[in-house]
């Protein structure tokens, strides 16, 4: 069969149901579907990456408190600590916080107190750990080794006090990804009713090309083709929907200057992922058209 | 010449009202003509239903082809239906498909490629008079125009057996003789021909052919020995 023969054969096919779409509204349905769906993912997609930033970023970092009261007591503590920071092999890299700078990010809450020396503003150590080491123990090992220099340094591992943040936004990601799944499922119901309303709606043909000797297949082939275009109609508008929002958060994120907020981010990774969605919504629309429409015709002789 | 279609004690029972259709038994040979008549009512089109496959007996034995389709398998049937051609009595034609479409339809159906339709449906169209109205949609075709494009499309697949119902309810003398002349040449070459009907003049016209006559859903004569012309009207079981 030539190129041209299928091409007719195909619209031949098509017109065997009425032209137009088969089910109504079933499109503008999809395409809301296919907009939550899409924004639900990539609000998984973007907390999955923020989740994975702090965790990254975080985990392998700590920052060493030496409480000493006596400005010079505390000076002579932090040397000794960054020495011996520096000499261990799983970390790499230690920090000391310019006193400074320190003094600067407290004088809003101090005002000029804070540099007036009376106050015992403690001196900070920032710590990275060798990335592949682990972290838990290295963490503990430093513990051991400041507690023996002083027990007026403190080790507080970053990961502590960030570990609930990074539970709920992994729980919002989660949620997303649920959402999701709903969003499917609930995707797959319209179809399906759409696919049983098509075949009630055209039992007097369906019923007339059973009795020419159409196969079932070839009947629900018709209707699989049409719910496809339909779905494929809503799958497009939606997800064009709701990229545009997407890139607009994204713009607005991005522009609150919060490294934390800012990396709310999607990966190329996560843009394929969000891309297969409404492709994914076209074959759930066929496959669900298809055997609802086969599950009817059995029912029939 | 063997039996294409066998029927044996079949009763049809709708629901849980008496037996519409009471062991009714009789043979069709390949090749033959043959019409069924009986009052309105009487079962004929119920007899055609369980022939053109539209219904399962609710007893009996059915044989078409030599096989038992009564308890053949759903999927087997689309194979059997293609061989029968039917013409409804309501038509049944495809309401958004035009003449042209409609004939075309078992044509298509059985994966014919579309450079191999046209000629064909065009040959029919003509034949039964509307050459010039392919592209018409059923809504816009009077009654005749619509039972000539149903006769089309039964017979344009060359169907091995041809059954219709009250095929010339509305048509002209004229083109009711024309129609029991194409039965009658799909008749030579090969085909089966059943036609139910009410028209005992049109059964006139056919030489050769049988008659079947249904009362209150049982075969009028109940030995299944089918004549023409009909023996008496009185023919009682």
């Amino acid at each position: 069969m030539s190129r041209r023969d299928r091409r007719t054969a195909a619209a031949a096919r098509g017109r065997l149901l009425p032209e137009g779409r088969l089910a109504g509204p079933m499109p503008w349905i999809i395409a809301v579907m296919m907009f939550l769906t899409v924004l639900a993912a990539a609000a998984g997609l973007g907390l999955g990456t923020v989740v994975r930033s702090i965790g990254a970023d975080l985990a392998g970092r700590a920052t060493v408190q030496v409480v000493e009261a006596d400005a010079q007591t505390r000076a002579a503590l932090t040397k000794r600590a960054v020495a011996t920071l520096r000499r261990m092999p799983t970390v790499l890299d230690v920090a000391p916080v310019d006193p400074e700078t320190l003094t600067d990010q407290l004088r809003p809450w101090l005002g000029e107190d804070a540099a007036s020396g009376d106050l015992p503003i403690p001196a900070l150590i920032d710590v990275t750990l060798t990335p592949g080491a682990p972290v838990d123990a290295t963490m503990a090992r430093l513990r051991t080794v400041l507690d023996a220099l002083s027990p007026d340094i403190r080790l507080e591992p970053h990961a502590t006090f960030l570990a609930p943040l990074a539970r709920l936004l992994s729980v919002l990601g989660w949620l997303a990804g649920g959402l999701v799944l709903l969003m499917t499922l609930a995707t797959a119901a319209v179809v399906v009713l759409a696919a049983r309303g098509a075949h009630d709606g055209h039992r007097g043909t369906i019923e007339v090309l059973h009795l020419m000797g159409a196969t079932d297949v070839q009947i629900a082939r018709l209707f699989q083709r049409r719910i496809a275009l339909d779905a494929l109609l809503g799958c497009a508008l939606g997800f064009a929907l709701a990229v545009m929002i997407v890139l607009t958060l994204g713009a607005r994120l991005e522009a609150t200057g919060s490294e934390l907020i800012a990396a709310i981010a999607l990966r190329w990774q996560d843009w394929a992922l969000l891309s297969a969605l409404p492709l994914s919504g076209v074959v759930l629309a066929a496959i669900a058209a298809r055997r609802t429409v086969l599950g009817a015709l059995e029912r029939a002789l | 010449m063997s039996a294409i279609v066998q029927f044996e004690n079949v009763g049809l029972r709708y629901g849980l009202d008496s037996e519409t259709l009471c062991d009714v038994s009789f043979s069709l040979h390949g090749g033959g003509f043959y019409f069924l008549t009986g009052a309105s009512g009487a079962g004929k089109t119920s007899l055609l239903k369980l022939l053109y496959l539209a219904q399962r007996p609710s007893r009996g034995v059915i044989r078409l082809f030599g096989e038992d389709v009564v308890t053949l398998p759903r999927g087997r049937l689309p194979g059997f239906r293609r061989r029968i051609g039917v013409v409804f009595q309501d038509f049944r034609l495809v309401p958004h498909l035009t003449a042209y479409d409609n004939i075309a339809l078992p044509l298509r159906l059985a994966g014919m490629a579309e450079g191999e339709i046209d000629a064909p449906v065009v040959e029919m169209l003509q034949w039964v008079g509307l050459g010039d109205r392919g592209d018409a949609r059923p809504a816009t075709l009077s009654g005749g125009e619509q039972q000539r494009v149903a006769i089309a499309r039964a017979v344009i697949g060359r169907p091995e057996i041809l059954v219709a119902d009250e095929p010339t309810g509305n048509v002209d003398a004229d083109m009711a003789r024309r129609l029991m002349t194409l039965f009658e040449a799909l008749n030579r070459l090969g085909t089966t021909i059943v036609v139910a009907t009410h028209d005992l003049p049109l059964i006139a016209q056919v030489q050769g052919a049988q008659m079947m006559r249904l009362d209150k859903g049982r075969l009028a004569d109940p030995t299944g020995a089918l004549r023409y012309p009909p023996r008496a009207p009185g023919v009682t079981p």
